[in-house]
C-alpha cells in the first residue's frame, strides 16, 4: 500500500543485446510508455476517466479496464508486463504480481512477497534458441521430405490415374470378351445336355437290369444256402436256423413265423422261394460272409494328416489380422479332414456302389462335354479376370478419393500401418483405415475407432485425424481416437493416451505435416512485444 | 468417487473387452468376471440390493407393534436420586423383565433418558467416543411425588418432567405447556437378552413375542398365524437377506421408543437421505432408514438409507426449537406421523391441557437393533441454543485450513503424473484459481493405499513440490479396505498385529472391495487407530509432503459382496458384533485418519480429511460429501437440501460433486452447478472414471468465463466463509443454514430448502431449473432489507421476489446490517491471497446500522488455539461512524493485509470522511452512486488487524 510501487527504472533489452534502461511505470510494455507520461493526468486506456498520475501505481484500482495498475494486483482485469531480457517479454494476469510464484524469468513480478526468484530468462533463452533450432532442423530436414512426398504422391496418383483409365479400357475389352464367351458356352452346352441325358437314360436302364440279374443270383445262392439237405426244398426248419429273419425281433425265429415267412406252407421249392425271398432278403446274413472283418479304422495317417498340416503352415507371428482369412481357411480345412476321417467306416459300402458305376461316355457324348467344359472355364476365367479387374479399379478409385492433403502429401501413409508399445498395450494405427489396442500379454484386440475425417482447426485441418466408432464402452460412448500430428523427420507414433474413458489420443510425427520454414531468424527479440 | 458398480473398473483392469455388471460385485462374483455379459445399465438404485423395514426382522417385528397401553410400569419405590441423576426401575408386566431408567439433568437445558435391562445376561452396547466428555450434570429435585407419578424440577423456567408410573411415560414441561412426551403412545420395546431357544423352555418364544409386542393389539390378524410366529421365531436368533444369512448368536435384542412433539409440524434432520429438508411422514411408506451403506447409483426422495447416519432429529415450530439425539450406532428406523391421535393422560397438571383444541403433533418412533436407549433432548428454545446444546455434547465442526474452503478439481482418475501437471497448468493458463487437485483410487499401486502407481506416478515428491511450487495442494484417497496381499506392508503390519476385524469364526474377515480381496482393519480398537494415524508419517507414507491430504472413501464400510454391500452384521470387533457398532466405523476411519496428519507435523498443522460415511461426532474430523450422486438437475436440486440437514446436525463442511458424480452433464447443468457449488460449504467437482473429461475449460471460452467468474466469487469470499467457519467451531452454528433458523417465527421459511444462507448475512437461491428464465426468491424478514451482492439494488425482506436470470446468474443477497469483509484480488490459489487487502461491504439496515465481524490467523496450524494468534475483530456501522474494535484483546497475531476499500451500500452522500487512527484524523477519498446509493471510500489504507474508525459527515 506504500508507494514503493512506482519503481520506474527497468531494464529493457534492444536488439543486439545491449541492455538500455528506459525509464516507465512497473509492468508496462514499452509499447504503451507513451501513455504513462509522469508529468501529466493519467487517462485509463479505455478513456473512462483521468486520474492524477500519483494514482498510477499506487496500489488501488481506479480504471475499469485496470490500466492504472500495471504493476500492482489491485485491479482485477490487469495485465503486467515482464521483459525479460535474454528471453522472451510476455504479459502475465496482474493477480499473479507477489503472489510468491516466480512467473516472470527476470523475477520483475515479485518485487514485494518475499518469493525467492532467480532470473533464469538467459538461460530459458538459450534452452529455447536450441529448442528453436532444434525444431528449424527438423522442419527443414521434414519440409525436404515432404516435397520427396509430394513428389511421390502425385507421381502415384498420376499412374494410378492412368491405371485406373487403362484399366478401364481393358474391362471393357473384358465386358465384351465374358459376353462372347458366355454365348460360345451356351451354344455348347446345349449339345452336351442332350447327349448327357441320352447317355444317362441308358445307363439306368442297363442298370435295373443288372440289378434284377444280381437279385435272381443271390436268391439262388440263398436258396442253396438254406437248403441244408440238399433236398430241392427249403423246409421251416432250415429257415429257422436263420435267427436274423425274425419278424418281431425278439431274438427267435419261431416255427409259426418261419411258416408266415413261407406263406404258411411247410417247404418251398425253388419257384416257390421267389415269394419268399422278397420278405427275408433284407434281413438275410450270407453264412459265408459271417465272418467279414469289422470296418477298419480310420487310417492312422489320415488322423495325423490336419496336425502336420497345421505344423507345416504355422500361424504367422505377426499381421495377424491381415491374414486373418488365410487362417480361417486353414481352420476350415482342419475341420473338414476331420470330417473327413469319421466316416471310412462307411467306405466298403461306397466302394460297393462305385462298382455300379456308370459306364464312361461314348466317344461322341464325351467330345460334347469336353467341348463345353472348355468353354465354361474359359468363361469362368474372363469373368474372374473382369471381377478382378472390377476389384482393382475400385481400391484404386477409392484410394484416389481419399483427403490426402492439399497436396497428396499423405498418401505415403495409405494402406501402412505404425504400432506403439507401451508397459501394457500394443497400440496399432493404419491411417485412413483404423485405430487398435491389444494387450501385450495376450487378449483380444480392441477397436479405438475407425478412419472418420480430418478434424484439426479450420486454419489447417490436416492436423488431427478423428477416429470414430470403435468398441463400445460400458455405460460410455464408442471408443474414438485423435490422432495429433506434428512435423517430424520420421514417421512413428510418439505417445498414446486416454485423457477421458474411451477416448484416446495419439501423438503422431510425419514430415507430410512440416511447414515450409519460415526463414527466420530464431532469436527472441524477434518476438517483439505487441 | 466411487461406489459400488463398475464391474467396469476391475474387469477392465483384468480383461479389456469384458465388462461386468454391478450386480456380479454385489453377489461377489469377482472371480468369474467374464462369465457375465452386458446386464442392464438402467441408471437407479437397485432396491432390491436393500432391505426394506419388512425385510429387516426386527423393524418389522417392532412396527407390528401398534400404539396403545403400554405394558411397562415405573416402580416408584425404587426411585434413587442422587445429585446427578434419577435412577428407577420398570417391569414389563408381560414378562416381568425389568428396565434402570437413568434421568439426568444436564447443563445447558439438555435431559438424559437412559435404559437399559437391569440385570442384561451380558452387557450391551454403549456407544463410546461420541461424547466430548461426560456431559455435566446439574441437579433434580422431586417437586411433589404420589402412587401416579413423580414431578421433577428441571430448574430454569418452570421446567418439569413428569414421571408417569402406569403405564410409564414421562413428560417435559415448562409452564402449562408439555413439550415433549416419551412413551406416550406406549411404543417403549426393549427386548431382553435371553438364552437360545435351544437351551430354554418354549415359552421364552411366547415371551419373546410379547416382549416384542407387549401383547397389544394383535393387528396381525388371524391369517397364518401359526406361519407368521414361526418366521418371526426365524428372525430372532438368524435372519436371511438374499444369499445373506446373519447368525444373530445372540438373539433379538432391539429396542424402541416413542416421542410425541404436541405442537410441532416440522421436523427436520436425521441425515443422510437424499430427500427434502423437511422430514415427511412415513405413515404407509419404509421409516427412514439410519445404516451407513454405499448405494449404488441412489435414488432421489425417498427414505432409504445412505452414506452417513447423524441420528438427531430437530423438532420446530414458531415458539421453540429442540432436539433429540438417539445415541445408537446399530440399523436404526425412524418412524414419523403426524396427527393429533395419542392424548392420554397423565395426571391432574395436565388436565387442562387436554381442554385445548386441537393442535399439531408430530410422533416420532425410533428402532434400533441393539445397543440401549440412550437419548438426550435438547430443549433449546431458540435453534442457536439447540445447535449449542448438539455441540457441547458432540463437539463442533472442525476448524479447517482456509485452502480447503476454495475449490477443489477432482476426478476419477487424473491419469499420471503428466495429467496432473496439466490440469494444474489448464487453470493458470484459464486464470481459474483452485487449491487442492485430487487423486482417486487408480493413483495407487493396486489399489493399495500408501503407495503410488510406480508407472503413472513415480515421482509423487515432484509432483507435490511441483504444486506446493504453485502454492497449491493435493488430496489422495485412502480407503479403509486392505488389499490381502502378503507382499503389503500395510496387510502385513495389520495382520501380524492383529487389527483385522474378525469374522463370526475369529478368522480374519475378509471381503471383496477395489483391492480384490480386502481385510478391514478394526478402527473400533484404539490401537489399531494409533497404527493408522502412525502410517501419515512422512517416513511411512513414502511419497507424501505436508501439501497431501486425505480422502477415506467407501468407510461404510463398503464390502461389495456383503450383505446390503456392507459388512457382515455378525462380524466381531473385539467383543462386540459389528451389528452394535455398524455405523460409527465410518467416523472413526477418518477420525484415525485426521489424527495422524495432526502428528505428522508434530500436532502443529490442521488436517484436512474428507470422508463419505459418518455419525455424530464426525464434524470433529473434516468434511463430508454426499457421496456418488449423478449429473441431473433433480441431483442438483438435492444437494441443498442434504447438505442443509447435514448443517443442522453439526456437519457444517458439506457439499455435492460439482458436476454430478456418474454420466455427463449437459453444459448448462454444469455450468449451474459450479455456481450453486461455490455457495456451498465443500466445493469439490468431481466425475466418474466414465464420463468424458470436464475441466472448467473444456467447454468454450463463454462457459468457461461464467465458470471463472463463479469460482472467482467463492475466493473473493473466503474471508467470510472462513469466518464463518471459526464461529462454526466456536459454537456449533451451522455455516450453511435453512432460512429458519434465522428467521424462526417466520412459517413461511419453515419448509423453503430451494434456496439457503451462508451465515446469517447471505442469502442464496441458486438457479437448479433447465433453461430457467426466472427464480422467485423468498427475502425473509418484515425488518430487513436485501442487496443484490452483484448489482446493489436494495429489496424489502418478508417478499417472494421474482429474479429474472441469464445463464450467468446467481441470485445472492447480502442481508442489510451486516458486514462482509472480501478479497476481491482473486489470485491462483488461496494462499497467493493471504496477504491481500480487504474490502468491506457494508449493507446497512433501514436503520443505518451494520455489523459484522473479521476473523484472521496463519489458515492452517493449531496457533490459534494454542497461541491465540489470531485477529477477531468487531466491525460495527452505527451513527455514520465505522469501527473496527478488538473481540480479543490478549490474542496476538500480525497480518500485512489491509483494508483497500470499504463499499457502503444503502447509504447516503457524505460531505467529507474522515479516518480516525492513533489518536490522528485523516481525510479518506469517496465516490458516491447515486443511482444505488453506494458510498465507495478510496484506499483507506488501515491495517485489518488495527483499532480505527471511519467517520462519515
Amino acid at each position: 500500500m506504500t508507494c514503493l510501487h512506482l519503481l520506474l527504472t527497468l531494464v529493457f533489452a534492444v536488439s543486439l543485446g545491449t541492455p538500455v534502461e528506459i525509464q516507465r511505470p512497473r509492468g508496462v510494455p514499452l509499447t504503451k510508455k507513451q501513455f504513462y507520461e509522469e508529468s501529466k493526468p493519467f487517462t485509463c486506456l479505455d478513456g473512462s476517466r483521468t486520474i492524477p498520475f500519483d494514482r498510477v501505481n499506487d496500489d488501488y484500482c481506479d480504471c475499469k479496464d485496470g490500466s492504472d495498475e500495471p504493476g500492482t494486483a489491485a485491479c482485477p482485469n490487469g495485465s503486467f508486463h515482464c521483459t525479460n531480457a535474454g528471453y522472451r517479454p510476455m504479459f502475465i494476469p496482474s493477480s499473479r504480481i507477489n503472489d510468491g510464484i516466480c512467473d516472470c524469468c527476470d523475477t520483475t513480478d515479485e518485487y514485494n512477497s518475499g518469493a525467492k526468484c532467480e532470473n533464469t530468462c538467459k538461460e530459458l533463452g538459450r534452452k529455447e534458441r536450441e529448442v528453436l533450432q532444434k525444431m528449424a532442423e527438423i522442419t527443414k530436414e521434414g519440409f525436404l521430405l515432404k516435397q520427396q512426398l509430394i513428389e511421390e504422391a502425385k507421381k502415384g496418383q498420376q499412374e494410378k490415374q492412368s491405371k485406373v483409365t487403362d484399366m478401364q479400357e481393358n474391362k471393357k475389352q473384358l465386358d465384351e470378351k465374358v459376353e462372347a464367351l458366355r454365348t460360345v458356352k451356351e451354344t455348347a452346352e446345349q449339345p452336351e445336355k442332350e447327349a448327357k441325358e441320352r447317355h444317362l437314360k441308358a445307363w439306368e436302364e442297363q442298370k435295373a437290369a443288372i440289378r434284377l440279374e444280381k437279385d435272381k443270383a443271390k436268391m439262388a445262392e440263398t436258396f442253396l444256402e438254406l437248403d441244408d439237405n440238399a433236398d430241392g426244398f427249403v423246409s421251416v426248419s432250415e429257415l429257422q436256423s436263420h435267427a436274423e429273419l425274425d419278424p418281431d425281433a425278439d431274438g427267435t425265429l419261431t416255427e409259426i413265423e418261419a411258416q408266415g415267412l413261407m406263406g404258411g406252407a411247410e417247404q418251398v421249392d425253388t419257384s416257390t422261394f421267389e415269394s419268399v425271398w422278397p420278405k427275408i432278403k433284407d434281413k438275410y446274413h450270407s453264412e459265408s460272409q459271417a465272418e467279414e472283418p469289422a470296418p477298419v479304422e480310420t487310417p492312422p495317417d489320415e488322423v495325423k494328416e490336419p496336425v502336420v498340416d497345421n505344423d507345416s503352415e504355422p500361424y504367422p507371428e505377426d499381421d495377424i489380422s491381415e491374414e486373418e482369412d488365410e487362417d480361417d481357411e486353414d481352420e476350415d480345412d482342419y475341420h473338414e479332414d476331420d470330417d473327413k476321417a469319421q466316416p471310412t467306416i462307411k467306405t466298403p459300402e461306397k466302394t460297393h456302389e462305385d462298382e455300379e458305376a456308370m459306364p464312361p461316355y461314348d466317344a461322341d457324348t464325351q467330345a460334347l462335354i469336353d467341348a463345353a467344359q472348355k468353354a465354361r472355364d474359359d468363361f469362368e476365367e474372363a469373368e474372374k479376370a473382369l471381377r478382378e479387374m472390377d476389384d482393382q479399379i475400385r481400391n484404386i478409385e477409392k484410394e484416389l478419393s481419399f483427403d490426402f492433403g492439399p497436396d497428396a502429401e499423405f498418401t505415403y501413409l495409405y494402406s501402412q500401418c505404425y504400432e506403439l508399445t507401451t508397459s501394457e498395450y500394443i497400440y496399432r494405427l493404419c491411417p485412413f483405415n483404423r485405430v487398435s489396442q491389444k494387450p501385450k500379454y495376450g487378449g483380444s484386440e480392441t477397436n479405438l475407432g475407425t478412419w472418420g475425417s480430418w478434424s484439426g482447426p479450420e486454419n489447417n485441418k490436416y492436423l488431427l485425424m478423428k477416429y470414430e466408432q470403435g468398441t463400445g464402452c460400458w455405460q460410455g460412448p464408442n471408443r474414438s481416437t485423435t490422432v495429433k500430428l506434428t512435423c517430424g523427420k520420421e514417421t512413428v507414433v510418439t505417445s498414446t493416451s486416454e485423457p477421458s474413458r474411451c477416448e484416446y489420443l495419439m501423438e503422431f510425427t510425419t514430415p507430410a505435416v512440416c511447414q515450409e520454414p519460415a526463414n527466420i531468424d530464431p532469436s527472441p527479440h524477434d518476438h517483439v512485444e505487441l | 468417487m466411487s461406489a459400488m458398480f463398475e464391474g467396469n473398473a476391475l474387469s477392465a483392469m483384468q480383461t479389456s473387452h469384458c465388462h461386468t455388471s454391478l450386480n456380479n460385485y454385489r453377489m461377489g462374483l469377482l472371480s468369474v468376471v467374464c462369465v457375465s455379459l452386458f446386464f442392464s445399465s438402467t441408471f437407479a438404485v437397485d432396491r432390491g440390493n436393500f432391505k426394506t423395514c419388512d425385510q429387516s426382522a426386527f423393524c418389522k417385528r417392532q412396527r407390528a407393534l401398534k400404539p396403545g397401553q403400554s405394558p411397562y410400569r415405573a416402580l416408584l419405590e425404587t426411585l434413587e436420586l442422587s445429585d446427578s441423576r434419577l435412577t428407577l426401575q420398570l417391569i414389563n408386566d408381560n414378562n416381568k423383565v425389568h428396565l434402570l431408567l437413568e434421568l439426568y439433568r444436564l447443563q445447558g437445558n439438555m435431559t438424559r433418558v437412559k435404559i437399559n435391562e437391569l440385570k442384561p445376561l451380558k452387557p450391551r452396547f454403549e456407544v463410546p467416543d461420541v461424547l466430548i466428555a461426560e456431559p455435566p450434570t446439574e441437579p433434580l429435585s422431586v417437586l411433589s411425588k404420589d402412587d401416579n407419578g413423580v414431578v421433577l424440577s428441571l430448574g430454569a423456567e418452570n421446567q418439569r418432567l413428569i414421571v408417569s408410573a402406569r403405564p410409564f411415560r414421562l413428560d417435559i414441561m415448562e409452564g402449562p405447556e408439555v413439550l415433549l412426551s416419551l412413551n406416550s403412545r406406549g411404543l417403549l420395546a426393549f427386548e431382553h437378552l435371553r438364552l437360545h431357544k435351544d437351551t430354554q423352555a418354549q415359552a421364552d418364544g411366547a415371551e419373546v413375542k410379547e416382549s416384542v409386542d407387549g401383547d397389544q393389539q394383535q393387528d396381525e390378524g388371524k391369517k397364518d398365524e401359526d406361519g407368521e410366529s414361526e418366521k418371526e421365531e426365524d428372525g430372532l436368533w438368524e435372519e436371511t437377506f438374499k444369499s445373506h444369512t446373519d447368525t444373530k448368536p445372540n438373539g433379538p435384542t432391539s429396542i424402541s421408543l416413542d416421542f410425541s412433539l404436541p405442537g410441532v409440524e416440522h421436523v427436520y434432520g436425521i441425515p443422510e437421505h437424499a430427500d427434502d429438508l423437511k422430514l415427511k411422514t412415513t405413515d404407509g411408506g419404509d421409516p427412514y432408514r439410519l445404516y451407513n451403506l454405499d448405494v449404488f447409483q441412489y435414488e432421489l426422495y425417498n427414505p432409504m438409507a445412505l452414506y452417513g447416519s447423524i441420528p438427531v432429529m430437530l423438532a420446530h415450530n414458531t415458539q421453540r426449537t429442540m432436539g433429540i439425539f438417539w445415541l445408537n450406532a446399530a440399523e436404526t428406523w425412524v418412524d414419523i406421523s403426524s396427527n393429533t391421535a395419542g392424548k392420554t393422560v397423565f395426571g391432574k397438571m395436565l388436565d387442562f391441557v387436554q381442554g385445548s383444541s386441537e393442535k399439531p403433533q408430530t410422533d416420532v418412533r425410533w428402532i434400533s437393533e441393539s445397543g440401549i436407549i440412550d437419548v438426550f433432548i435438547m430443549l433449546g428454545p431458540k435453534p442457536s441454543k439447540v445447535f449449542s446444546q448438539y455441540a457441547s455434547l458432540t463437539g463442533t465442526q472442525s476448524f479447517p485450513p482456509l485452502a480447503s474452503l476454495g475449490y477443489h478439481q477432482c476426478r476419477w482418475n487424473y491419469n499420471d503424473q503428466e495429467d496432473v501437471k496439466s490440469v494444474d497448468q489448464g487453470f493458470d493458463q484459464h486464470d481459474i484459481p483452485y487449491d487442492f487437485i485430487w487423486l482417486d483410487i487408480e493413483h495407487a499401486d493396486g489399489k493399495r493405499y500408501f503407495t503410488w502407481d510406480p508407472h503413472k506416478f513415480p515421482q509423487p515428491k515432484e509432483m507435490l513440490q511441483g504444486l506446493m511450487d504453485k502454492r497449491r495442494k493435493m488430496v489422495s484417497i485412502v480407503d479403509p479396505h486392505i488389499r490381502v496381499d502378503s507382499g503389503y506392508k500395510i496387510h502385513n503390519e495389520i495382520t501380524s498385529k492383529d487389527f483385522y476385524v474378525k469374522n463370526k469364526d475369529g478368522k480374519n474377515y475378509e471381503g471383496w472391495c477395489w483391492p480384490g480381496n480386502s481385510g478391514y482393519p478394526d478402527f473400533t480398537k484404539p490401537e489399531m487407530r494409533a497404527w493408522w494415524a502412525s502410517m501419515f508419517a512422512y517416513d511411512q507414507y513414502e511419497g507424501s509432503m505436508e501439501n497431501l491430504f486425505t480422502w477415506n472413501d467407501m468407510n461404510e464400510p463398503s464390502v461389495f459382496n456383503g450383505p446390503e454391500v456392507t459388512m457382515h452384521k455378525d462380524a466381531l470387533h473385539g467383543k462386540w458384533e459389528h451389528r452394535d457398532i455398524h455405523n460409527i466405523y465410518g467416523l472413526y476411519v477418518q477420525m484415525a485418519t485426521a489424527e495422524g496428519q495432526i502428528q505428522r507435523s508434530g500436532g502443529v498443522e490442521r488436517p484436512f480429511v474428507l470422508t463419505r460415511a459418518f455419525f455424530a461426532g464426525s464434524q470433529r474430523y473434516g468434511a463430508v460429501w454426499t457421496g456418488d450422486n449423478a449429473a441431473e438437475w433433480d441431483h442438483l436440486k438435492i444437494s441443498i437440501p442434504m447438505c442443509l440437514s447435514l448443517g443442522l446436525v453439526g456437519v457444517s463442511f458439506c457439499g455435492a460433486d460439482v458436476g454430478g458424480f456418474f454420466k455427463n452433464p449437459s453444459t448448462e447443468l454444469l455450468v449451474r452447478w459450479y455456481q450453486t457449488g461455490a455457495y456451498q460449504p465443500f466445493f469439490r467437482a468431481h466425475a466418474h472414471l466414465d464420463t468424458t473429461r470436464r475441466e472448467p475449460w473444456l467447454f468454450g471460452p463463454e462457459n468457461t468465463a461464467l465458470i471463472r467468474e463463479v469460482i472467482r466469487q467463492r475466493y473473493a469470499l473466503l474471508p467470510y466463509w472462513y469466518q464463518l467457519f471459526y464461529q462454526a467451531h466456536k459454537t456449533g452454528m451451522p455455516v450453511m443454514r435453512p432460512l429458519w433458523v434465522d428467521y424462526p417465527k417466520d412459517t413461511a421459511t419453515f419448509t423453503i430448502d430451494d434456496e439457503f444462507l451462508i451465515g446469517s448475512d447471505l442469502l442464496v437461491h441458486p438457479v437448479t431449473e433447465e433453461g430457467s428464465r426466472g427464480v422467485t426468491a423468498y427475502l425473509p424478514g418484515a425488518e430487513e432489507v436485501w442487496y443484490d451482492v452483484h448489482t446493489f439494488q436494495k429489496h424489502n425482506g418478508a417478499q417472494n421476489l421474482y429474479i429474472p436470470v441469464t445463464l450467468s446468474s446467481i441470485p445472492v443477497f447480502q442481508r442489510g446490517g451486516s458486514i462482509i469483509p472480501r478479497k476481491d484480488r482473486v489470485r491462483r490459489s488461496s494462499t497467493c491471497m493471504e496477504n491481500d487487502p480487504y474490502t468491506l461491504y457494508v449493507a446497512l439496515s433501514p436503520k443505518k446500522f451494520a455489523e459484522g465481524e473479521l476473523y484472521i490467523d496463519d489458515g492452517h496450524s493449531f496457533n490459534y488455539d494454542t497461541k491465540k494468534e489470531f485477529i477477531h475483530r468487531s466491525l460495527t456501522f452505527a451513527n455514520n461512524a465505522l469501527t473496527s474494535s478488538n473481540l480479543c484483546p490478549d490474542c496476538n497475531f500480525l497480518t500485512s493485509s489491509w483494508i483497500e476499500k470499504v463499499l457502503i451500500l444503502g447509504a447516503s452522500k457524505p460531505s467529507k470522511v474522515l479516518l480516525k487512527m492513533d489518536g490522528k484524523e485523516t481525510p479518506v477519498d469517496f465516490e458516491f452512486d447515486t443511482s444505488m446509493s453506494v458510498l465507495t471510500l478510496r484506499k483507506p489504507g488501515m491495517n485489518a488487524g488495527a483499532d480505527w474508525t471511519l467517520l462519515l459527515q
